[in-house]
């Protein structure tokens, strides 16, 4: 397996593998996630109990378990990239640190949204919701760390260092955040009861769920490509790239 | 010339481990008390902190001792977080700190004993003073113990975990800002807890399972964030 | 089909306004992401093509003067020589 990993290693490889993949990754993005969405919104059938906001939940819940699933993909490069001192895991990391603060915010608009007409206010204090603003500030600090070197590789070090201490302490954030709640909240959340999915509320959640899932795995190749350029704009190969592109 | 002779002295192989720790705990105490500013202006800022908080909420005593915990310790954290700018900067800008990476020795001891000083010069004195600023905000009288307690045990990982934040920004010209937004998010497990036992001791309840939480916070942050804070300040210095 | 007229869809049982918002935000919050995405690819782009074009104009005003020089150069030996030969007749 190593001995078929190892040409990724090479940027100029890496550069063009994600060049071919690219228009594939974008044309299943589109199809599913139109698929999905034109499913949940017009043809998934409503909750009896929160009727049509329910629909809230085919964004909410891909982009919330998204933005957790990004940190921990940035934390496993920023991980390779401690320890073998691989340069394309920290482009990786660099190029997945936006993408994951966006989804975060989106997950929290989105829960925002249908907490209103659900519990009636816009936030409170639940530990899922504090958890994941917390989430949002951990990435705002890494992307903050990216911009604030003006050395590409010093950035990308730094930033690992801090992912690995915030993976360390998400677990204990969570925890903590929890044990907070149930101490100060009581049962101020009339949690509703889990919503018993049917199979046509499923499916147009898995179709959702691949779909933001491509989608995040587009832009983050776009990303990628962009940080891999912008590392090795003095190599041959990267010039040679923009004059053929410039002909 | 302290400088000077702790340099030449570091770089020496035959000191042993205890006495590089020492030595650069003397030295950082020796330079904080010729700085008399640097340890002062952090407590008088929590003092200031502190005194706000009545006179935007209102004096009732009642309303006043039921925060009180959450804004000592909420203003232990900013006051924490003024005083690290401190911690390598001045070692940074005189190159003395790239001679201790240099040094023989683990970075992970001089790194300790450096955050170890730090402590010593701005958590310990916030420890003395918490008490009279909780009579002020009129603090429940059993809580008083368990108001030290916390401080005790959390502000050593206030700057156990601000020491990581430091390393990393050292290098960077407008790193004051950038570190707050670093390392507030990774202190609020402490604050949680630490007001929350605080909470309960006023009930007369027993709060030894937050303390022991904290505990364990700051056993496991002063044993890997030296490890951190070196790797950053190997960054940092490149 | 779960509504039966567009307006009962844009209605959405009484929660418009919320199932609009979250999905209008998502929607803005993911095109500004994707189109800044592409943008900044494209950016990148551009700034090697023109840091590169400078480099070469760079070198070609280099070698230009290089070649004056050494004209130049001749040009003075040749007259050294011519002189020479004048003081020598």
């Amino acid at each position: 397996m190593w001995k078929w990993l190892h040409p990724y290693a090479n940027p100029e490889v890496t550069y063009h593998f994600t060049g071919k993949i690219l228009p594939w990754f974008v044309a299943l993005t589109v199809i599913t996630l139109s698929t999905g969405l034109v499913w949940a919104l017009l043809f998934a059938p409503a909750d009896y109990q929160q009727g049509d906001s329910f629909r809230i939940f085919y964004i909410h819940v891909p982009a919330a378990s998204l933005s957790m699933g990004i940190y921990v993909g940035m934390a496993v490069a920023a991980f390779c990239s401690l320890i073998w001192q691989l340069k394309l895991a920290d482009a990786s990391a660099a190029a997945m640190a936006p993408v994951g603060a966006v989804f975060t915010a989106i997950a929290l608009l989105t829960g925002s949204a249908w907490g209103k007409p659900m519990w009636g206010t816009w936030w409170i204090w639940d530990a899922r919701l504090t958890s994941e603003l917390i989430l949002l500030f951990l990435y705002l600090g890494v992307i903050a760390l990216h911009n604030a070197f003006e050395d590409k590789n010093l950035a990308g070090r730094a930033a690992s260092i801090l992912t690995l201490v915030g993976v360390i302490n998400i677990p204990i954030i969570k925890y903590s955040v929890e044990w907070w709640n149930t101490l100060h909240q009581g049962s101020t959340v009339s949690k509703l009861g889990k919503p018993s999915m049917t199979i046509d509320m499923l499916w147009p959640f898995i179709f959702c769920f691949l779909g933001f899932a491509l989608l995040v795995t587009t832009i983050i190749c776009i990303r990628f490509r962009t940080e891999i350029l912008a590392r090795n704009s003095i190599r041959p190969w990267v010039r040679n790239l923009v004059i053929l592109e410039n002909k | 010339m302290l400088n000077k002779k702790v340099m030449t002295i570091t770089s020496s192989n035959k000191l042993s481990y205890r006495d590089a720790f020492m030595l650069i705990i003397k030295r950082d105490l020796t330079i904080a008390f010729r700085h008399r500013d640097d340890i002062l202006n952090p407590i008088i800022f929590f003092i200031i902190v502190v005194t706000l908080f009545p006179l935007g909420i209102g004096p009732e005593a009642s309303t006043l001792s039921r925060i009180a915990p959450g804004i000592i310790w909420v203003a232990a954290l900013l006051s924490t977080l003024l005083s690290l700018d401190n911690l390598f900067k001045s070692d940074h800008n005189d190159g003395s700190l790239e001679q201790m990476l240099l040094s023989p020795h683990p970075v992970f001891i001089l790194v300790l004993a450096k955050i170890i000083a730090h402590w010593l010069v701005t958590g310990l004195p916030l420890i003395f003073i918490a008490p009279i600023l909780a009579v002020l905000l009129h603090l429940n009288e059993n809580s008083y113990g368990a108001l030290m307690l916390t401080l005790l045990l959390g502000t050593p990982v206030l700057s156990l975990l601000g020491a990581i934040g430091v390393a990393l920004t050292v290098g960077i010209k407008k790193g004051g800002v950038l570190l707050s937004l670093l390392v507030l998010p990774l202190y609020i497990p402490v604050l949680i807890f630490a007001t929350s036992a605080i909470d309960t001791s006023a009930m007369n309840l027993p709060y030894s399972g937050q303390l022991a939480i904290i505990a364990a916070l700051f056993f496991a942050s002063l044993t890997l964030a030296p490890f951190a804070v070196s790797a950053a300040l190997k960054v940092s210095t490149n | 089909m779960q509504f039966d007229s567009i307006s009962d869809f844009f209605n959405m049982g009484g929660y418009a306004f919320f199932v609009w918002l979250a999905y209008g935000a998502t929607a803005v919050m993911l095109a500004l992401l994707v189109i800044s995405s592409n943008s900044s690819f494209k950016k990148m782009k551009q700034q090697i093509a023109q840091r590169q074009k400078r480099e070469t104009k760079l070198r070609q005003a280099a070698q230009l003067q290089r070649t004056l020089e050494l004209e130049h150069d001749q040009q003075e030996q040749q007259a050294e020589k011519n002189n020479s030969k004048e003081v020598l007749s």
